[in-house]
């Protein structure tokens, strides 16, 4: 769930406030938006991807709230690495969408078990 | 909520699409391609909410040259789908969703594979639906974010014509939209479960329909379920197409990629926790699975995990109708339902005829969601232009959870929800079903109705999703107690195979008294004979 709003990096351009599609956040009065609904935060990361300022943290469990500490996530380097992986805004050129593959994976996975069959019913005939 | 004071927004329309996923999306841009005034309205935020905006949607995809690819597709479709599937709509997905894909390349960026052709089939969920926003507003469709719809609206003579919602960012202001047609493309439900994406699909089109007359079909067809970390919500599996299994005692599972592999680690996960090892994707692949599904990586990473060495724990995640196959019956492949003026698009509708009895997965489910919101925007625009407005005074058709039918009184939404969760996730509940559990969950799931029906009287957002994930799971949980069988994603432990008499859909519905019929006769005469030949 959404744990952190870095304030030192947030602009308040009110992005994560509109795109989030659990509705997780306020507008902060002339501030950072403010995490009024985490109980609701569906965990899709979708806020640090819109995020261009790199100011938000999401941590990857879905059934708990954890604490997060501000100054490890800035030093961890993972503030605005799901973007960067994405290649969106200033990334476009170094990171290429690499989605079709994921059948690639698949047909090669569907191969590497026909042959494990293959082979293990080859070890029970010889057997 | 407090109770907004500010005017009620009021707008009118030609075509109301309601949901902006991928079905609504693409039935805004063909209603607006057809010259129809659109205006679309989202829970969320049209381009992040739905189950394809976090994933990565492969369509079904066989082009058109050679014709004997098509015909093959489809036969092997028509057989997996266990007697329920019908080739004449696959036929019509299959090319409708190979015609339309690639027009999106003005706002999407296809991929180039290693040999430079160009992949349409197999796009990126954020960018994807990031593209369908930017495609719809181009085509000068108006979009409502933050902006449910609590009920339909309906004409004197029971044709649908509009909706009334509530906009959660502009401080609760309800609104009103008049329509000369609605599509409902407002998602499935996993019954709030964790799969990537869904919390906001709580079959909200699924109850607007039923109170609107229209039915269900293949509700029982709910027990679709997918892999993730233990305690996340990614729910995206293509590299668990690898994976390697572990019990407690690191003893390995035998639980081989393959269509048992959910089953197999279900009653694995009933004996205890499961652990999993990713070391033998392939070394080209871990190198570039950043760049192939970013988010995935991003969960391992930020526990400190290194999915290709250590062992991690899995759970699975209950998919329902989404991954599953439920939804609204459609009569005909423009979505029409049993409502005039009422169209159904992606998962909002039952995607039998397409998928069978089995799941849809990522890629025939894509390409229904796409080709039935194209399908059902034309049809849409087309009525909305001939349909002679009354002008009439619109009848709110929203019932539970908005007027008790009782004393008013507190009821504890939270409470209800979680125990949706409790007769809707559980393996020996939904994956290995019983006539006698059925019978359980059939009774508790008829007290929360009840409660809500009795006493809910706030008609807010919350006690709306609460009445559609109750509705939805009590026709889930009929029509599986009905199907004396298993077929498909339903399955009977107390009957193990296929009964030839049953292989017809079975329709649902009803609301405080569930219903479940026969589609008419048996579809299945023909596949049966290629059973009994195989």
């Amino acid at each position: 769930m959404i744990e952190l709003i870095v304030a030192d990096r947030c602009t308040d351009c009110g992005t994560c406030v509109e795109v989030c599609p659990a509705n997780v956040l306020d507008a902060g009065q002339g501030g950072l938006p403010i995490l009024a609904r985490v109980e609701d935060c569906q965990t899709c990361f979708m806020c640090e991807l819109y995020c261009r300022a790199d100011a938000i943290y999401v941590a990857p469990d879905c059934d708990r709230r954890v604490t997060v500490d501000e100054t490890e996530v800035m030093a961890s380097g993972r503030l605005g690495q799901y973007r960067k992986h994405s290649g969106w805004d200033e990334w476009w050129d170094r990171f290429p969408n690499e989605q079709w593959l994921m059948e690639t994976v698949f047909r090669r996975a569907g191969e590497a078990a026909a042959q494990a069959k293959v082979t293990s019913a080859d070890v029970i005939r010889t057997k | 909520m407090v109770l907004s004071t500010l005017e009620e927004l009021s707008l009118a329309t030609d075509v109301l699409v309601v949901g902006g996923g991928m079905a609504g999306a693409w039935a805004a841009t063909s209603a607006a391609e057809a010259g129809a005034k659109v205006v679309l309205v989202d829970k969320g935020y049209c381009g992040t909410s739905g189950v394809t905006a976090a994933a990565g949607p492969g369509h079904w995809w066989v082009p058109p040259d050679p014709p004997a690819a098509r015909d093959a597709a489809v036969a092997n479709r028509v057989t997996s789908g266990l007697g329920l599937g019908e080739a004449d709509w696959m036929y019509r997905v299959l090319d409708q969703t190979w015609r339309t894909l690639p027009t999106l390349a003005r706002h999407y960026k296809f991929g180039v594979d290693d040999e430079g052709r160009v992949n349409y089939r197999a796009v990126r969920g954020p960018e994807y639906m990031r593209a369908l926003r930017q495609q719809v507003l181009s085509h000068g469709v108006t979009i409502l974010d933050h902006s449910p719809v609590l009920e339909l609206l309906a004409r004197s003579d029971g044709s649908i014509g509009g909706v009334r919602g509530q906009r959660r960012q502009d401080g609760g202001r309800a609104y009103r939209i008049e329509a000369g047609a609605v599509v409902l493309a407002a998602g499935g439900t996993s019954f709030l479960s964790h799969l990537l994406g869904s919390r906001t699909n709580t079959g909200d089109g699924y109850l607007m329909a039923a109170e609107a007359g229209a039915e269900m079909s293949g509700m029982e067809f709910t027990a679709a379920y997918t892999i993730a970390p233990a305690h996340s919500t990614m729910t995206r599996s293509m590299a668990y197409s690898f994976a390697t299994y572990y019990d407690a005692d690191g003893r390995e599972l035998d639980i081989p990629f393959g269509p048992d592999q959910t089953i197999r680690l279900a009653r694995a996960l009933q004996r205890g926790p499961v652990y999993c090892s990713l070391h033998r994707l392939p070394d080209d692949i871990k190198a570039r699975m950043h760049t192939i599904s970013p988010n995935v990586p991003l969960v391992f990473d930020r526990w400190g995990i290194d999915p290709y060495r250590d062992r991690f724990e899995v759970t699975l995640h209950n998919d329902g109708t989404i991954r599953g196959i439920g939804g609204v019956r459609v009569h005909d492949v423009d979505g029409r339902t049993s409502v005039p003026g009422l169209f159904v698009a992606g998962d909002n509708a039952s995607r039998e005829k397409v998928a069978g009895a089995i799941s849809g997965g990522g890629n025939v489910n894509s390409a229904w969601a796409l080709s039935s919101g194209v399908f059902a925007g034309r049809a849409a625009a087309r009525l909305a232009r001939s349909a002679k407005r009354s002008g009439g005074r619109l009848r709110p058709l929203g019932r539970v959870g908005r007027e008790p039918r009782r004393v008013a009184k507190t009821v504890d939404l939270a409470a209800l929800r979680d125990g949706v969760r409790a007769e809707m996730h559980p393996f020996e509940k939904s994956l290995f079903r019983t006539g006698q559990g059925l019978a359980v969950s059939a009774r508790v799931l008829e007290e929360f109705w009840t409660e809500l029906a009795d006493h809910a009287d706030t008609g807010t957002i919350a006690s709306r999703e609460t009445a559609a994930l109750l509705a939805t799971a009590r026709w889930s949980v009929a029509t599986a107690a009905a199907r004396k069988e298993s077929r498909g994603l339903h399955r009977r432990e107390d009957f193990p195979s296929r009964d030839s008499g049953l292989a017809v859909r079975l329709l649902s519905g009803g609301l405080d008294q569930i219903w479940v019929a026969a589609d008419g006769a048996p579809v299945d005469a023909k596949s049966g004979q290629l059973e009994a030949a195989s």
